[in-house]
């Protein structure tokens, strides 16, 4: 472990928390203070990306272990330390949640007149949270901060969000809650067990693999509805059909990653027998949830629920990435997820640009919109077929690493996969053909406002970064490479005994 | 050590049963009414200040007085000076509530010291017949300011039953205390503990399956609860808030004391029934606050699901049992109060408002509270960073260390039924459009308290690692048997 002479990761966790400091401060008439909180609240979290990216630039991508570590006295008597680093794994969601909640504040710059101070606030928070979550090295302060994101974001979605904000804010929370407490019995069970919450010393701790079945469920079960999986996935399009548009592009950028970060971080490599055992029930619910959620999408009527539902079956293919155990899938995986984070919230936040203007998010109350807004269709357009998988763009790298890992897990998976590629395709080109093109007939349409230059600000960043991973993939695979490695290293034998049996199961087909 | 002349260990408890009798004469001669309640309220909080600092003083090495019947060490220390700070607490807040609510009369403090005096008794106590006296003499006063208000009818109800079924659980574990008595031969805590060392008789479990019923009543927890949402509801609010923090946190010690302080070596027979009892008091304190439209009755289910919490550590039956039932209920009693501040803050021109939707606006007509208001509210309901998380973190890494999984999970799915009602009073307080306009003037007590208890909450993570070391040096001296 390599550890730094002054706490960067801390800083960097806890930058957020003093511009709420400065939110609180801040006097003066209800305008003032909305202006200043905007501001406040930009230059904060601006300045954190920043400081993200010099922890980037500095991370060493062939180091195998935690790097920038901070350690901390906390709970020593009872043997809980704070304890934060970051790993390959890791440092990519990091940059991603300081790079996505700038853009989300300056989507919210005029869709959120009041309460703006709250709302700041409230992101500032949630960004603290996601990093501290990223971060964390033991387990304690890890389900501080995982545990902790359900406070802001319920009051985002229920002050801030739509008509029925009410019931979706509960039913987010209550939701998310009911897995993570049995996530939170499995961690007291492990500390139990091992004596230890440190996440390194944990992970080289060989769990029974009679406990390692019941904590792998336990861990699932809060993953899983974080992810989410189906059928544990119904949280979701209410949430993002009543959140704020920048709710939802955090909620779609960064807080479905936590599933997939947990997964990689505590299911794979401290239960790895378990992870072996599972992986065929996870491949079916992934397979699943592919296809079922594709076909929901089709039928749709509303725009962000449609996109949550993709998010869904994009998950899917997350799950069965990490799932098929092997490098390809694993990198495929992870780079899935960034991407996604990418692609999801530009989406949302297309909906969102659309939804302000005309305020309704029913399909066919658009149509032709590309006669209004060429720009706007253009943006749309690309992260649109992002999220199909074009090659060219982000969305394939990810999608074809997973389709390449399946393949070699079990060839059915990777079919079915497949046909989630096709579905994913038909659902979105078909939103876009009815959202975009067509001929725009009504006046409300023909009206539209071009993008403002804020608008373009937010959109365009994405799409770089959408274009130029999707042709540089290398770029984000060699920060991750090393750890993933050093992940499935770590379930070493069982890895070995399930490609044993894949190797059958292809020359089965084979013959 | 067995001095019989050495009162030491108990000064706290002797200046308190002076200060209560010489506030008595106090109320008697001082004329006007109100200025004798005013005069007594204040020599109440100072007497309780100077009792805490006599408890501190006489430090924390073990010892006894009369004749081994009293017993004081680290463990009741840390439990006096929370049940004082508590109380201390709830009275600070009671200057308008007793003017608002025409109970401004001297008997209110001086009935709450007395009962103080009878929970530091249950504390110390090292024989069943003091442990009874000092039960005695904590109920009977609660008793009569539950029915304080007598002109109202729903205070004498209340008052009415919680005599009724306060009696039936002091009848109950009178005679589970006498059973014990007579199977084991003795009537202090050290002789018994002794005697069932040995051996367990039938009639010895029989006797302590009634004291822990008697107890199980004291504390509010399911299936004897029933008197709880009425009591709380029909008494005046700050009675409510009294009720809610101090008693249960004597009569939890109590429990602590007998369960795994003298019970020790019987802890197969009786942890079984104290896991029933946690698993009924999660279980229908949150199932039971789901529907309540009365905050003060909300409170009360809310209590009696943090009771069945509490209760899981003791089921838990070892050392981090014990120190997690300690964390506990001082997280309890803080964010308890810091509720009741706020609930007592809740005026319409003087008239007190419980319902829940009264909250309704709060968060636009006073921001603070209702800040401070949610950050109590998620502490509750154990949503970490907040306080109340790591109440629940130690209850329930107890119970697994202890092999007792299934409460844990039982107990944590409760913590997400207990959540809803938790964030209901959020949603109120931030979604809901204000219909009753709340009056702006808050006591400099009451935000003191509230805005205290929230900001306690929020940064407890910090403070943690010291209060787990006084705790941990406490709780090995739950008894001590000399020799």
């Amino acid at each position: 472990m390599e550890t730094t002479t002054w706490p960067v990761l801390t800083v960097l966790t806890f930058l957020p928390l003093i511009g709420v400091v400065f939110l609180l401060l801040i006097r003066g008439d209800e305008d003032v203070v909305s202006r200043n909180a905007r501001n406040v609240a930009l230059w904060v979290s601006g300045f954190t990306f920043l400081l993200s990216l010099t922890l980037l630039i500095n991370f060493d991508p062939t180091y195998a272990g935690y790097q920038f570590v901070d350690k901390g006295e906390w709970l020593a008597a009872d043997g809980i330390g704070f304890m934060m680093g970051v790993d390959g794994i890791s440092m990519p969601f990091i940059v991603l949640s300081a790079f996505l909640t700038p853009l989300a504040i300056l989507a919210s710059w005029q869709s959120v007149q009041h309460r703006v101070r709250e709302y700041m606030i409230a992101f500032l928070a949630l960004e603290t949270l996601m990093i501290g979550t990223f971060a964390a090295l033991d387990l304690v302060v890890f389900y501080l901060f995982f545990e902790a994101v359900l406070i802001p974001m319920f009051i985002i979605i229920g002050i801030w969000g739509g008509a029925r904000r009410v019931y979706s804010a509960f039913k987010f929370f209550l939701y998310t809650l009911a897995g993570s407490v049995l996530m939170l019995v499995a961690i007291l069970v492990m500390y139990n067990i091992a004596g230890t919450t440190n996440i390194p010393q944990l992970t080289d701790f060989a769990f029974d693999p009679d406990v390692q079945f019941w904590l792998f469920l336990a861990f699932f079960a809060s993953f899983a509805v974080k992810m989410p999986m189906w059928p544990v996935h119904t949280w979701l399009p209410d949430a993002h059909v009543e959140a704020p548009t920048a709710g939802s592009m955090i909620l779609a950028g960064v807080l479905l990653k936590m599933g997939g970060y947990g997964f990689l971080r505590f299911s794979l490599p401290m239960f790895p027998d378990a992870s072996v055992t599972f992986a065929p029930m996870i491949f079916v619910l992934s397979i699943i949830a592919i296809i079922y959620t594709s076909l929901v999408a089709l039928a749709q009527q509303d725009m962000k629920k449609l996109i949550a539902y993709s998010s869904v079956a994009h998950m899917g293919f997350v799950t069965i990435g990490i799932f098929s155990l092997n490098v390809q899938g694993v990198a495929g995986a992870m780079f899935q997820m960034i991407s996604h984070g990418l692609i999801s919230a530009a989406l949302f936040f297309a909906v969102g640009v659309v939804y302000d203007r005309l305020h309704t998010r029913d399909i066919d109350a658009y149509g032709g919109v590309a006669d209004a807004m060429p720009r706007y269709a253009v943006f749309f357009m690309i992260m649109m077929l992002g999220s199909v998988g074009l090659p060219g763009t982000t969305g394939f790298v990810g999608e074809f690493l997973v389709m390449v890992g399946a393949w070699q897990a079990n060839i059915l998976v990777a079919i079915f996969t497949a046909t989630g590629i096709v579905l994913g395709a038909t659902y979105m080109l078909w939103l876009y053909r009815r959202v975009v093109f067509g001929r725009a007939e009504k006046d409300e349409i023909l009206s539209l406002e071009p993008l403002n230059q804020r608008e373009i600000f937010i959109f365009v960043p994405l799409t770089i970064l959408v274009i130029w991973y999707g042709i540089f993939p290398s770029g984000i695979l060699e920060i991750m490479d090393v750890s993933i490695m050093t992940v499935l290293d770590q379930m070493d034998l069982a890895s070995m005994e399930l490609s044993g049996n894949s190797q059958i199961a292809t020359t089965g087909i084979g013959e | 050590m067995m001095d019989l002349l050495n009162l030491q260990p108990a000064t706290a408890e002797i200046f308190l049963a002076l200060a209560s009798l010489g506030l008595v004469l106090v109320s008697a001669f001082v004329a006007p009414q109100e200025k004798a309640s005013k005069l007594v309220r204040r020599l109440t909080l100072i007497s309780f200040a100077i009792a805490i600092f006599l408890t501190i003083y006489n430090g924390s090495t073990p010892a006894y007085a009369f004749n081994g019947q009293f017993f004081t060490s680290s463990f009741m220390v840390y439990m006096k000076v929370i049940i004082l700070l508590g109380a201390m607490g709830i009275l600070l807040m009671a200057k308008r509530e007793l003017k608002q609510d025409q109970i401004d009369r001297p008997e209110l403090p001086l009935l709450m010291l007395l009962s103080v005096v009878g929970m530091m008794l249950m504390v110390s106590a090292n024989d069943i017949i003091v442990l009874y006296m000092g039960l005695e003499l904590q109920s009977l006063p609660l008793y009569v300011i539950a029915a304080i208000r007598r002109e109202s009818l729903r205070s004498s109800e209340a008052g009415l039953k919680y005599f009724l079924l306060g009696a039936l659980s002091s009848g109950l574990l009178l005679y589970g205390a006498s059973l014990l008595y007579g199977f084991t031969g003795h009537t202090s805590y050290d002789g018994i503990k002794i005697a069932l060392e040995n051996d367990v008789s039938p009639g010895a479990v029989i006797g302590m399956v009634f004291l822990i019923s008697g107890l199980a009543f004291k504390i509010s927890a399911a299936p004897f609860h029933m008197w709880t949402p009425d009591v709380y509801e029909g008494s005046p609010s700050i009675v409510t808030a009294f009720f809610a923090v101090v008693p249960k946190l004597a009569a939890m010690t109590l429990f602590l004391r007998f369960t795994y302080g003298v019970l020790a070596d019987a802890s197969d027979s009786w942890q079984q029934i104290v896991m029933i009892i946690a698993v009924l008091s999660m279980l229908i304190g949150a199932g039971g606050a789901i529907m309540q439209t009365d905050i003060k009755r909300l409170m009360a289910y809310s209590s009696i699901a943090h009771m069945g919490y509490a209760l899981v550590g003791v089921a838990a039956a070892s050392d981090l049992g014990i120190g997690a039932v300690m964390l506990y209920m001082t997280i309890y009693v803080i964010s308890s109060i810091g509720v009741f501040a706020i609930i007592l803050s809740l005026k319409q021109e003087g008239r007190p408002l419980t319902r829940i939707e009264d909250l309704a606006g709060f968060s636009k007509t006073h921001p603070v509270y209702a800040l401070a208001m949610m950050v109590l509210m998620f502490s509750m309901a154990g949503i970490p960073p907040m306080g109340g998380f790591f109440g629940k973190w130690y209850v329930f890494s107890a119970a697994i260390a202890s092999g007792h999984v299934a409460l844990a999970i039982i107990g944590v799915l409760a913590s997400v039924i207990g959540a809803f009602y938790y964030i209901r009073i959020i949603k109120v307080m931030y979604v809901d459009d204000q219909v009753i306009s709340i009056d702006n003037h808050i006591p400099r007590s009451n935000t003191m308290i509230a805005l205290g208890a929230a900001v306690l909450m929020a940064v407890f993570l910090f403070g943690l690692g010291v209060l787990r070391e006084q705790i941990t040096a406490a709780v090995p001296f739950v008894v001590f048997v000399a020799g």
